[in-house]
């Protein structure tokens, strides 16, 4: 069942355009990765998906309440040094437009417990953020993205600066999630941890989409090349 | 004691006291989100335009008291212009230079062509103790209890966009919103602090604080506690230490808070 439909897509980002005329489907239960070089468009695809990015023309449609789509940027822009505990970060994912109470809900602490417990950082729980290495920053994001208990998770390059052991743990962990139900988008230039992890995969090029398929097809396809 | 209930009963030093007290504490707290935020210049921005304002204000030949009808407007609209600036390009430190310049430099130039420096741009620009009103004081309590309003209400909110704006973006949250009643905020307090710490170290207030209790606590929540409780604390030492050797107001809160911010850096670079 396709939950992502783009057709046509235009997005700038700034003067530039960034993605241009892209058209591709993401059905439930996907990990679709989008594969390319830096700056062919891939995270301003997701930001243009998750709406931090105006689309200039196309048409895209999400097939489901965009509240249950979670999105972990790039690099988190906040400094290491941000004072704030894991159980501060990992509380705030349970926030949703329209709600502004001055309190978490007993309910919101709950789904909150269950995501610290499920990536194991019960034990950092009262560290702060900048004391944690990077994977364990990874997983603490992770926890929070999963408070929405989301049907889509659009990752942009979430393993950037990690050393291999722990994007291959983090990987793993990526489709654990997804063999539970949850459809993975994630930007990625890691084209061996596609190969092993990808269901789908599209290519992106100089802002245009090249290649849109199934892992065979992108094997076969690399093959060729 | 006693000599500080003598204190007290002058009515400019009540004045000075309650309107300074409201405003570190607002500065603090706000200087919380301005400095995770790397926003922290904006209130330098915003003092020169304060300045400026307060220049047409006296050109125009208001007194002291009708001074916060020109000042308040165009600072909160500078604010909104210096926000909206470095939303859009992503470069705040060049938007608040441009503003920063532009209005210290029309403000010298609105001084030179009408009586000059005389006390009352000379006041504004330094801090005085006894520049302090009535209506500031009394603006003062209300913008705290704003502030306070905000931070309690909106705490979880603010607390997200300060750490991670696009995933709250991406969560549906307005952050346009929440940035621009931080900037109107900051816009407020910055007039009516200004008359005590002056337009040249008021920023001081809004950056200090955050920075000197941020090597201090693990948490975002206790930033926002202890970074109230040390502005506060710095600025009633500041305040009497410039009643009691006769220094200026406004540098003598500044170097309390330098004095307390160099102790903890060094206190916690040994603990390191």
């Amino acid at each position: 069942m396709e939950i992502l439909t783009a057709s046509s897509v235009t997005i700038n980002y700034g003067n530039v355009t960034a993605v241009d005329n892209a058209s591709f489907t993401v059905n439930e239960g996907d990990y679709f990765c989008i594969a390319g070089a830096n700056g062919s468009g891939k995270s301003t695809l997701l930001k243009g998906i998750v709406g931090l990015c105006p689309i200039k023309s196309g048409h895209l449609h999400i097939h489901f309440p965009k509240e249950q789509i979670s999105y972990l940027s790039q690099s988190n822009k906040a400094d290491r040094d941000f004072p704030a505990t894991v159980w501060e970060i990992i509380l705030s994912g349970t926030q949703k437009s329209g709600k502004t109470l001055p309190f978490y809900s007993k309910e919101d602490k709950m789904r909150a417990e269950e995501s610290m417990v499920k990536l194991g950082m019960e034990k950092f729980r009262n560290t702060r953020i900048g004391n944690l290495s990077g994977g364990q920053q990874q997983r603490a994001l992770l926890a929070r993205a999963l408070c929405k208990s989301p049907r889509l998770m659009l990752l942009d390059e979430p393993f950037a600066g990690l050393d291999s052991s722990i994007s291959e743990e983090l990987y793993s962990l990526y489709r654990d999630l997804n063999k539970q139900g949850v459809t993975i988008v994630m930007a990625s230039h890691d084209y061996q941890a596609i190969g092993k992890y990808a269901s789908r995969v599209m290519l992106m090029n100089n802002s245009h989409v090249d290649f849109v398929g199934s892992i065979e097809e992108w094997r076969a396809n690399l093959w060729q090349n | 004691m006693a000599e500080l209930i003598n204190l007290l009963s002058y009515p400019f030093m009540t004045r000075a006291l309650v309107t300074g007290t409201a405003i570190s504490f607002c500065a603090a707290l706000l200087g919380v989100i301005l400095v995770l935020k790397r926003y922290s210049m904006i209130g330098h921005g915003l003092a020169d335009v304060a300045f400026c304002a307060v220049s047409l204000a006296v050109a125009l030949g208001l007194s002291p008291a009708q001074h916060i009808f020109v000042t308040l407007p165009v600072v909160v609209a500078a604010s909104f212009v210096i926000m909206s600036l470095t939303r859009k390009g992503g470069k705040g430190d060049v938007a608040i230079g441009m503003v920063s310049t532009g209005a210290l430099s029309l403000g010298i130039i609105i001084t030179s062509l009408s009586k000059g420096f005389n006390v009352d741009v000379y006041n504004y620009m330094f801090g005085s103790i006894l520049a302090s009103s009535t209506y500031d004081m009394y603006l003062s309590i209300v913008l705290v209890v704003v502030v306070l309003i905000m931070f309690v209400v909106f705490y979880n909110r603010l607390f997200l966009i300060t750490y991670d704006e696009s995933f709250a973006q991406a969560s549906g949250i307005s952050v346009n919103f929440y940035q621009f009643l931080i900037s109107f905020l900051t816009a407020l307090t910055i007039v009516i602090g200004m008359r005590i710490m002056g337009t040249l170290l008021i920023s001081s207030l809004i950056i200090f604080p955050a920075v000197t209790s941020r090597r201090l606590v693990r948490s975002f929540r206790s930033l926002v506690v202890l970074s109230a409780i040390v502005s506060v604390v710095c600025f009633l030492c500041g305040l009497f230490t410039s009643y009691y050797l006769d220094l200026p107001t406004g540098a003598s809160i500044v170097g309390a808070n330098i004095i307390v911010c160099v102790m903890v850096t060094l206190c916690t670079l040994r603990k390191e």
